[in-house]
Formats: structure tokens, C-alpha cells, sequence
């Protein structure tokens, strides 16, 4: 406000003026309010400069802004990128889950079945201890409880392996997480340059909250491949061009 | 054979623990993260470390440089099990010492594989 305040100096010396004139009885009407006119226009130049400063620094800060690329990178790229990024992990989510129950639906009847022939042996255990069984019906039972032994192993294997599909399939969360934590903070983003916009009239305000710009050192983090996205030479496709690359570097 | 497993999502580390399991290794201890994982290490007479490259606190990489710069610690095996997949973070992890890497999302089959060609080379060396 300094540079801007009213001249207190040349405020003094026509306020002296006037009260001067006002004790001398020959001062005119005309003659005071001529000079009480020259103190008002003190305080109005004095407005206007202030006016003159503050539309200046909204024309600067407005220029500051829309002259601001990460503004339009934001709209043009971010957001649309930050949808589709969404959109896969509505995919992968779905995937996790279509994958988790159709093991479970394939599993349950193998699991069933198990249980079922084993009662059925059970049963003919039952009878021969109790000495039921005749040499025929023994001899058979005997068959049912290899061809038990058989189909258990086979059956336990497809239902571990299918453990194993569930538990694999669990790795989207961490995907997805990496991917909406990268969404989040664009939100954040996007909101502190809102509060920019609204702080636009505010002196000095722009300062303090100038858009971020977006992080551009050499090591950033790219988080997870989203399919379509990313296609340049830079990045692998999967785990055979990570084997091929280190296979190159020695490994 | 004792392992530990950094990862910042506790679902990752429980899905590879799991799968350690599997390949017959039980002896596992879990970390979330460079700074909660390097004084376990330290500690802990680990022979194996699995880790994450993006989490907060400490990440992956300096986890890495930090394990390389330990006398204690220098010689011990390091799979990098990441989504970072661009070619120079890859490059870079093979510069500061990495003995295996392996990108998200992974199958079971191939964190088998690294881990076998892993120790093959140790054996071999």
C-alpha cells in the first residue's frame, strides 16, 4: 500500500490552507469549497491508483494463467488419460472376480464329488467290518477304493492349482490401487488450480498457490501399464521384453 | 531359507508369500516398505530379498543401493517384483545391482523361474 498511500505532506499543507482561509474573515465560499475540492482529489487519485494496481494485477494474473500449459495439458491429456485408467480398473476388477468365481463354480462339484464316492466307501467300510461284505462284494470294494485313490490325486491337484488362480488373481488390487492413487492425486491437482482460479482477484494470492507443474525428473514412477496406453519404444510389453532387455544387459 | 518381502499392498505381499509357500519356502517375514524393510534386513539373517519398487518412504530402488551399500548385506540376492516397466527404471536396477526382475502383473510360473535361475547362477558363481 506504501507506494499508493495518500501524500500525507501535501495532505498537511492544504489542510493547513483551509483552515487558514476558514479564520480569516475575507476568505470566500467559492475560495473554500475550491480548496476543500483539492483535498477531495487527494483521496480519489489515491482511489484511482489503487483501482489502476489491482486491475493490473488481475490482467496479469489472468494472462498468468491461461498462458499456463499444465492448465491445458490437465484438459486435453490428464483428464481423458485419467478415464481411461479408470476404465481398466473396472476391467481388471471384473476380471478378478469373474476369475475367482469360476474356480470356486469349477471347484465346488469336483469338491462334491470327492465327498460323495468317499461316503459311498465309507458305507461299504462300514459293512465289511461289521463282516457284511461277501468275497465278491470285498473284491469290488477294493477296485473302488484304487480307482478312489486315483481320481482323489487327480482331483486335488485341479482344485490347488485352481487355489493358486484365485490367489493370482488377487493382484489387481495392488494394480488398481497404484492406478486410482495416480487419479487421486490429478484430483488434487485440478482442485489446487480451482482454488487458484477463485484466488485470482486476491492480492499477492497467485504467489502462493501457482499451478503445480507436473514432475518431469528422470526417475518419475509410471505405476502399472494400462493396455493401450504408453506405447513407446521405453516401455515393456510384458515379462519377455524385461527378459530380453536384461538378457542383453548380461543378465 | 529366509525371505522377506517388501510391498506397500499387503495383498501383493500376502499373494507371494503365498507362492513362496507353494515353492516350498515358509520361512517369510514381510515389510511395507525401504524403511521398515532395511532395519529387518539388518537384523534378521535373511537369504533372500523380494521387493516392490514404488512405495512410499523408502522405495524399491533405494531399498536396493541401500542392501548393496551394507557390507553385511551386499552379496544378498535381490528380485525386483514391480509395475515400473519402462526400459531406463529396468536398466537402471540392473546398474545398481538387481539379481532378478520381474513385472506386474506376474504368474506364478514366473516367479519360479526367476527364483530357480536366480540361485542356479549364485550356485554356479
Amino acid at each position: 500500500m506504501e507506494s499508493t498511500a495518500i501524500n500525507r505532506d501535501l495532505l498537511r499543507e492544504k489542510t493547513q490552507a483551509l483552515i487558514s482561509s476558514l479564520e480569516s474573515a475575507e476568505t470566500s465560499d467559492e475560495q473554500l469549497e475550491s480548496q476543500i475540492d483539492e483535498i477531495n482529489a487527494l483521496r480519489d487519485n489515491h482511489l484511482f491508483q489503487e483501482l489502476g494496481k489491482m486491475t493490473r494485477e488481475i490482467h496479469d494474473s489472468i494472462m498468468k494463467f491461461r498462458m499456463d500449459s499444465r492448465i491445458t495439458d490437465l484438459a486435453e491429456t490428464d483428464i481423458p488419460d485419467a478415464k481411461d485408467r479408470l476404465e481398466y480398473v473396472i476391467t481388471m476388477t471384473e476380471k478378478a472376480a469373474n476369475t475367482a468365481m469360476a474356480v470356486i463354480e469349477e471347484g465346488s462339484p469336483v469338491a462334491e464329488k470327492l465327498g460323495a464316492e468317499a461316503s459311498v466307501l465309507k458305507a461299504q467300510w462300514q459293512k465289511f467290518r461289521k463282516r457284511e461284505l461277501s468275497a465278491d462284494e470285498l473284491r469290488a470294494m477294493g477296485n473302488d477304493v484304487e480307482a478312489f485313490f486315483d481320481e482323489s490325486d487327480l482331483m486335488m491337484s485341479k482344485l490347488l492349482s485352481g487355489f493358486t488362480e484365485i490367489l493370482m488373481a488377487q493382484d489387481f488390487q495392488d494394480l488398481t490401487g497404484q492406478i486410482i492413487r495416480q487419479v487421486i492425486n490429478l484430483v488434487n491437482e485440478i482442485e489446487t488450480n480451482l482454488v487458484a482460479l477463485v484466488k485470482i482477484q486476491g492480492e499477492n494470492q497467485m504467489a502462493e498457490s501457482e499451478p503445480q507443474q507436473k514432475k518431469t525428473e528422470e526417475t518419475k514412477l509410471e505405476g502399472p501399464q494400462v493396455p493401450g496406453k504408453e506405447t513407446s519404444d521405453d516401455v515393456m510389453k510384458g515379462q519377455d521384453d524385461v527378459d530380453d532387455l536384461l538378457a542383453s544387459l548380461g543378465f | 531359507m529366509k525371505i522377506l518381502i517388501v510391498d506397500d499392498f499387503s495383498t501383493m505381499r500376502r499373494i507371494i508369500k503365498n507362492l513362496l509357500r507353494d515353492l516350498g519356502f515358509n520361512n517369510t517375514e514381510e515389510a511395507d516398505d525401504g524403511n521398515t524393510g532395511l532395519p529387518k534386513l539388518q537384523s534378521g539373517n535373511f537369504d533372500f530379498l523380494v521387493t516392490d519398487w514404488n512405495m512410499p518412504g523408502m522405495t524399491g530402488i533405494d531399498l536396493l543401493r541401500a542392501v548393496r551399500a551394507d557390507d553385511k548385506l551386499k552379496t544378498l540376492p535381490v528380485l525386483m517384483v514391480t509395475a515400473e516397466a519402462k526400459k531406463e527404471q529396468i536398466v537402471m536396477a540392473a546398474q545398481e545391482g538387481v539379481n532378478g526382475y520381474i513385472v506386474k502383473p506376474f504368474t506364478a510360473q514366473t516367479l519360479k523361474e526367476k527364483i530357480d535361475k536366480i540361485f542356479e547362477r549364485i550356485e554356479n558363481a
